[in-house]
């Protein structure tokens, strides 16, 4: 009946929104971070623990939000372990070029490449992207609150 | 000749009605592949064509500034201009044209109340009281002014999800301190109808100025500023079969003469010296600038229309539609809804357990159906109920409760494809 809607929500999205990983308040986390999307009032927060080398060592999050978002940020920690700032500024464009366009080499993004189905929802890309300025901004130890605005 | 009652049942019949629909060319279209059902009229409702053809009317024939002109288009435009102020002040049954002021909507009425009325009559220490259940527009140009002049906000409480005003606990907040008490006459979240003659009422014994904001109630039901007893009201344009960017403040005659302007430029003076400016009598001195003249030409177009169908007619219909969508929502599983079970509006929030609002929304478009999903611009209403958002259905005098029926099954899809 949802031919279209099975594109954005793939079973993996379904799975990681339904039980999410790395789904708790991180106790010692060195950089943590606010995402805020004003549009539904989903919040989300970021914790990080990153080492001398600016490598990330741990991540978790937690807050409430929609399916894309919790799956997102989900997906998000578990790539994110052992990933320098560097290579998180990086991925971060690539996931930003995947949902925005659809463009994704699927063998670089891992499990990250089921969201390129986000590109078709264009009211749904804030949600995808959401986590990850959260941890942009926890890694760049902004104070503020970050917004998908 | 048709008795009263046979003209009743005649609109009752002829609303959401096949025929009535083709007045709104919009409704009919397919969303991939499937027919349009638009249920997202609390945000704005869609325009008939009589409204359309005015507009364009106006732009083919008569276009022009309007005040200043001498020339033929310019007089046309100036009568069509007031012509739609005296419309609307029949509308709302304002004892005077001059009650009326044109604005952008809902929003720019209530900040031009706080801005103009506020400033120079509240000072230090006084009380704004408002509502737990108001929109953003109804609190933030409060808040705006509560820092410039530092006044205090307080809050009449709903009693629960059933989204009620506490009128127990209203004497309390009609303490001597209230100045002005805002607030809506119909929820846009909860379809709460609130009891604002009684309100005002209850204010103005106590000397407290009140202003309704009749953004959800203008184009649903009837609409009697004497019989209300409010000092101000504002509602919008577009929620009403008009265009956006256009909307009206009723305020009473002596405290608009009193006030002063809220913007300065064209338009709204007598007289201007490199030092001094001397301003027009209301309803002038608040309409800055070339006003929106298409916009107030289609607004009385579309009072025409509604009208014609009758705001009784239109007010059943739609209270029907809310009672009935309550009725028929509440029996999918994993459903909460919120507001007044019986006396509520035309529209009905919910959430379900295992589908979020924004999750839903998107899938429910897939199916052509328009729901809104999201916090409805009333956090601080969201947070009290403990929640971040709600999906919200709402009608108008064009839908149907076969469109409800639809909307529900199309629901409870989404809930079987999220729970897979």
């Amino acid at each position: 009946m949802f031919d279209e809607l099975s594109d954005l929500y793939q079973e993996v999205i379904l799975d990681h929104s339904r039980s999410p990983r790395n789904f708790h308040k991180m106790e010692g986390a060195n950089h943590t971070a606010k995402g805020h999307n004003p549009l539904c009032g989903d919040e989300i927060t970021l914790y990080l623990l990153m080492d001398e080398n600016d490598v990330i060592q741990d991540v978790s999050f937690e807050g409430a939000g929609c399916a894309i978002s919790k799956a997102s940020a989900s997906l998000l920690t578990s790539a994110l372990k052992g990933k320098s700032k560097q290579e998180v500024k990086e991925l971060f464009d690539k996931v930003h070029a995947m949902v925005t366009n659809g463009e994704t080499d699927s063998e670089e993004m891992g499990k990250l490449a089921v969201f390129a189905g986000v590109h078709k929802f264009p009211a749904r890309v804030k949600c995808a992207i959401l986590p990850w300025h959260a941890v942009i901004a926890a890694m760049e130890g902004e104070k503020q609150e970050v917004t998908t605005e | 000749m048709l008795t009263e009652t046979d003209r009743a049942a005649h609109l009752q019949t002829t609303l959401g009605s096949a025929e009535l629909r083709q007045d709104f060319p919009i409704l009919d279209q397919e969303i991939r592949g499937n027919p349009l059902i638009y249920l997202d009229n609390a945000a704005t409702t869609q325009k008939p064509r009589s409204v359309l053809k005015a507009i364009r009317d106006y732009y083919e024939n008569d276009n022009s500034n309007v005040h200043r002109g001498i020339h033929a288009l310019s007089q046309r435009a100036t009568e069509a201009y007031e012509g739609a102020r005296e419309r609307a002040a029949a509308f709302i049954n304002a004892s005077r044209s001059e009650e009326i002021v044109f604005t952008r909507g809902t929003t720019e009425g209530i900040n031009l109340v706080a801005q103009s009325w506020g400033r120079v009559n509240l000072k230090p220490g006084d009380k704004i009281l408002l509502t737990e259940m108001e929109h953003h527009s109804n609190i933030v140009p409060w808040q705006l002014l509560a820092e410039q002049i530092g006044v205090e906000l307080v809050y009449l409480p709903i009693t629960g999800e059933d989204g009620m005003l506490d009128l127990n606990r209203l004497d309390e907040f009609l303490s001597r301190d209230v100045k002005v008490f805002a607030m809506t006459h119909i929820s846009n979240t909860l379809g709460t109808i609130n009891p604002v003659a009684w309100l005002c009422q209850r204010a103005r014994r106590q000397g407290i100025v009140t202003v309704v904001d009749a953004a959800q109630s203008a184009g649903h039901s009837p609409l009697d500023v004497q019989a209300i007893g409010c000092d101000f009201l504002a509602f919008s344009g577009h929620k009403m079969c008009a265009p956006t960017g256009i909307g009206v403040l009723y305020g009473r005659k002596d405290l608009l003469e009193a006030m002063p302007p809220y913007q300065g430029g064209g338009e709204m003076i007598l007289s201007v010296d490199f030092h001094k400016t001397t301003f027009k009598r209301p309803p002038l001195k608040f309409e800055a600038g070339t006003p929106n003249i298409a916009g107030a030409i289609g607004l009385k177009a579309a009072m025409d229309y509604i009208d014609t169908l009758g705001r009784e007619a239109i007010f059943e219909h739609d209270c029907d539609l809310g009672r009935y969508a309550y009725q028929q929502f509440s029996q999918l599983d994993g459903i909460r809804l919120y507001g007044p079970v019986q006396e509520r509006a035309g529209l009905l929030s919910f959430l379900l357990t295992d589908v979020h609002a924004h999750d839903l929304v998107t899938a429910t478009d897939q199916k052509g159906l328009a729901l809104r999903g999201g916090h409805h611009c009333n956090q601080p209403l969201m947070r009290k109920l403990g929640i971040e958002s709600t999906a919200r259905v709402s009608g108008y005098f064009y839908n149907t409760r076969k469109e409800i029926d639809q909307a529900v099954e199309i629901v409870n899809a989404v809930q079987r494809f999220f729970s897979g």
